[in-house]
């Protein structure tokens, strides 16, 4: 039982941190361009199958590395094609255009890859369990779950520490001001948007190793990535990485004693914390108004 | 001048409405495609009443349509067999299920409100997504049927004879539709015009915000849920992607093409997306694809609609 | 008795005290002008009265009664009523319209999905009524959002009071206006105070205004109280004369 609840928790923390990375980098488009990015799941999918296609060429590593970058290019030309003529104007309309976009890209890569799930492989050594005891703990999980915080780590880094990411939280939280200060916020906010599709591009190569290839495999993770967005905090980037992990585990632990209800859980925690916190967690007050 | 275009718009509409099952078919049409052109424009004009009407941005009312759908077809299949019994509890358990969300969410706003609706909305997808024994999981609920109704002097074999049930639905959408304009024009109609042109100017004049928002929410899931009651019974099926956040978006495209600020406009909207659906499905497989690009071409070129883009042509 | 009473309230914003400790009395059928430079907390206060938000200390009292946490639509309900310094209207609605939402606020029919013809025609009468008292009549039927600024902050002051306020506040009624514009709500003001004996708070920057109208001013600089009253007391302080004046000369 404990190994149960143990093995859980810990996958719960992996899916958590699925949950996370794709949240942060939708929070960062939501909060510097107030686009909810509903393509980021099809984005997800994207740096998945690219992974695939370059693995025989490049190997896993250098398919890692590369894919998140190629669905990165992929977001900033979208973004400059589509996604900016909609700055400014109700966000009924951006939100429709990435949901267009969205059944285009999960079609597309249906179109391109086929309909079926295909076998993605990973590093033979890192499908192993390293220990016999906690069967769970296979090096591939371990090694997801530190890429996933390095990742996270870098990303606050950058934000914390360099121009760049000054920009974009300023802009987040007054772009007028930034704009005065002549900072070009057509280019930030490019930019920004391709720094979250770096984040879904590698949440998805990451995800397949896990998970499987399917043309599904984003819209199965893009609703939890916007309720971990709400329960974290609107506009809190922290806050958003705690939702992550918080109902990744929360669904994890309820999966062991009531299976059934592991997808159904995470709203109704939504549910209780924007009853008891209409901001969220780590929410700012002025951002729900 | 405008008044009267008007009203030759509304008798226009309501002739063509009403004699529908006689020339669809001249078209190319059948008639239970013409059901669901009425079935969508209900949908649509009452997601309009909260999104054209009030303001606020709801992606997630496939959630209270999938509940009018399951109500009615769970109630017949395990309770009652009776159509109006049935279309009753469907439509008070969506409506419930919105007051309850509706209290939790209105305290947010644009993009948030939108994310947090559409959220909520998945609860009600994976309860009948899961809930195999009864709703039939993936598979949907089906194993019922519409059951004809007795008058008591005459029954209406709404069954069997398309027809009957068109004009039923058609009563059904007169009543939510006469409703819906009625409430537009009285003062309570007039304080949600208030709060989509400014909330700070309708909060700061008394009226309180938050509560007219949620009243707004549940009449308008009150009538999507009703919608979602009569599609089910068109279908004899209840299926779990009717409640699904993908399903929300087509009732919202379908609102934006035909034009958000016009009564009518939802309605058009929905016979053209409805019939273009139709026909991409029958087209090709990857009809789903033409979809989205559909839905990006009216974002980019057609952001008011057909009836936003015909008044303002008018007005200049 | 005075009306409203404002207690030593303060409101922070991080870092920055908007508000701080302000303590003002506003008698029954005065007119009170606040004043001061930017940044000295003149909108932070009228936002404090009006419930836009909590103070972080400190009491308001209307009437005696503690409003201090109050929603806005109950503020509203006592009878203190607001325009706003960028004009704050129904833009794609016709004046006519603006008003009748007002006005049937007012009476009570928020919630009433119809209204009989007797409450319509009152509600019209009353619309009429305020038309005519704004100078609003010749453009009753057209968008507010097409009125030039004077007119649609006339409107807006119609709004605030079809409400029927006891309090009335208006946040720099005059802002960004022309010389002929500034006259006409002026004098639009002037009669309200002085004809219907309303209650009036203002902020205001332009002193020709303040003189003409205030029975008593108040003084603000960097959040707090700098000086308070009459007009002649005020332009007789030397305080204010080399914090405020000085400057604005």
């Amino acid at each position: 039982m404990t190994q149960q609840v143990l093995f859980s928790v810990f996958n719960g923390l992996i899916i958590g941190a699925f949950y996370a990375l794709m949240a942060l980098g939708l929070s960062l488009i939501l909060n510097l361009s107030g686009v909810i990015n509903f393509a980021h799941g099809g984005f997800l999918a994207i740096g998945a199958y690219l992974a695939y296609t370059l693995i025989p060429y490049l190997g896993f590593w250098g398919a890692l590395a590369v894919a998140p970058l190629l669905t990165a290019a992929i977001g900033l030309l979208v973004e400059r094609l589509l996604i900016r003529r909609l700055y400014g104007r109700d966000p009924l309309y951006s939100l429709l255009l990435t949901f267009g976009l969205a059944f285009v890209l999960e079609d597309g890569t249906r179109y391109i890859w086929g309909p079926s799930s295909l076998p993605f492989e990973i590093p033979h050594w890192l499908a192993t369990p390293l220990s016999s005891d906690f069967f769970f703990l296979t090096g591939y999980r371990l090694f997801m779950m530190l890429l996933v915080c390095a990742a996270v780590a870098i990303l606050f880094l950058v934000l914390n520490r360099t121009r760049l990411g000054m920009r974009i939280r300023a802009g987040s939280g007054d772009l007028e001001m930034v704009s005065a200060l002549g900072v070009n916020v057509r280019l930030l906010r490019n930019v920004n948007f391709g720094l979250g599709i770096y984040m879904a591009g590698l949440a998805g190569v990451l995800a397949a190793g896990m998970l499987g290839l399917q043309p599904t495999i984003g819209s199965v993770l893009i609703m939890p990535s916007f309720v971990a967005i709400i329960v974290g905090g609107l506009g809190s980037l922290p806050g958003t990485l705690l939702g992550g992990l918080l109902i990744g585990v929360t669904s994890g632990v309820v999966t062991v004693f009531f299976p059934s209800a592991s997808e159904a859980v995470i709203y109704v925690m939504m549910g209780v914390v924007l009853l008891v916190r209409p901001h969220g967690l780590l929410g700012e007050e002025g951002r729900i108004q | 001048m405008r008044a009267r275009r008007e009203t030759i718009a509304d008798i226009a509409i309501w002739f063509c409405l009403a004699t529908m099952p006689y020339w669809i078919s001249l078209l190319g049409g059948y008639t239970s495609l013409g059901t669901r052109v009425v079935v969508m424009s209900l949908t649509a004009m009452a997601l309009n009443f909260l999104l054209g009407f009030t303001g606020v941005l709801s992606f997630g009312h496939a959630a209270y349509f999938g509940l009018g759908a399951y109500g009615v077809g769970m109630t017949i299949k395990y309770l009652v067999p009776s159509t109006p019994l049935g279309i009753l509890v469907g439509v008070a358990v969506g409506t419930v299920a919105a007051a309850l969300v509706g209290a939790l969410i209105v305290k947010l706003r644009g993009v948030y409100f939108a994310m947090a609706t559409i959220a909520f909305g998945q609860v009600f997808y994976f309860i009948a997504f899961r809930w195999n024994s009864m709703t039939g999981g993936d598979d949907g609920l089906s194993g019922w049927r519409r059951i004809p109704i007795d008058l008591g002097f005459k029954t209406i074999d709404i069954l069997n004879d398309d027809k009957a049930f068109y004009y039923l639905v058609l009563i059904c959408f007169a009543f939510a539709v006469a409703t819906m304009a009625a409430l537009l024009r009285s003062p309570f109609g007039r304080t949600l015009l208030a709060i989509r042109e400014n909330e700070r100017r309708a909060r700061f004049l008394g009226i309180p915000v938050e509560q007219h928002i949620w009243l707004s929410f549940v009449i308008s899931c009150f009538f999507v849920s009703l919608a979602g009651a009569l599609y089910a019974l068109l279908n004899n099926f209840a299926d779990p992607h009717d409640l699904r956040w993908d399903q929300s978006g087509d009732f919202v495209i379908m609102v934006v093409l035909g034009g958000m600020r016009t009564f009518w406009g939802p309605l058009v909207g929905a016979a053209i997306f409805v019939l273009l659906q139709d026909y991409l499905s029958s087209l090709t497989d990857n009809w789903m694809s033409l979809i989205g690009v559909f839905f990006i071409l009216v974002v980019l070129f057609f952001p008011r609609g057909l009836l936003g883009f015909l008044r303002r042509q008018e007005k200049s | 008795m005075s009306l409203l009473r404002v207690d030593t309230v303060s409101r922070q914003f991080g870092s920055l005290v908007a508000v701080n400790g302000v303590s003002v009395s506003i008698e029954a059928g005065e007119l009170l002008a606040v004043i001061g430079p930017n940044g000295a907390g003149k909108t932070t206060l009228f936002n404090l009265i009006s419930g836009f938000f909590p103070p972080n200390s400190g009491r308001i009292f209307f009437d005696d009664r503690d409003i201090t946490q109050d929603a806005p639509h109950q503020r509203v309900a006592s009878g203190i009523s607001r325009t706003f310094q960028i004009t704050e209207i129904f833009p794609e609605l016709s004046v006519r319209e603006n008003l009748r939402i007002a006005v049937e606020v007012a009476s009570g029919f928020r919630l009433r999905p119809w209204l009989g013809q007797q409450a319509s025609a009152q509600v019209r009468g009353q619309v009429d009524e305020l038309l005519e008292l704004g100078g609003l009549g010749a453009m009753a039927g057209r968008d507010v959002g097409e009125l030039t600024h004077g007119d649609q902050r006339a409107t807006e002051i119609m709004m605030s009071l079809a409400l029927r306020p006891r309090l009335l506040l208006l946040d720099e009624p005059t802002a960004g206006m022309g010389d002929k514009e500034t006259y006409d709500i002026t004098k639009l003001i002037r009669r309200l105070h002085r004809q219907r004996n309303l209650t009036i708070a203002l902020v205001e920057h332009d002193m020709r205004v303040i003189f003409h109208l205030a029975d008593r001013i108040l003084v603000l600089a960097e959040g707090k109280e700098l000086a308070q009253g009459t007009p002649s007391e005020i332009s007789a302080n030397e305080r204010v004369q080399a914090a405020y004046l000085g400057i604005a000369a």
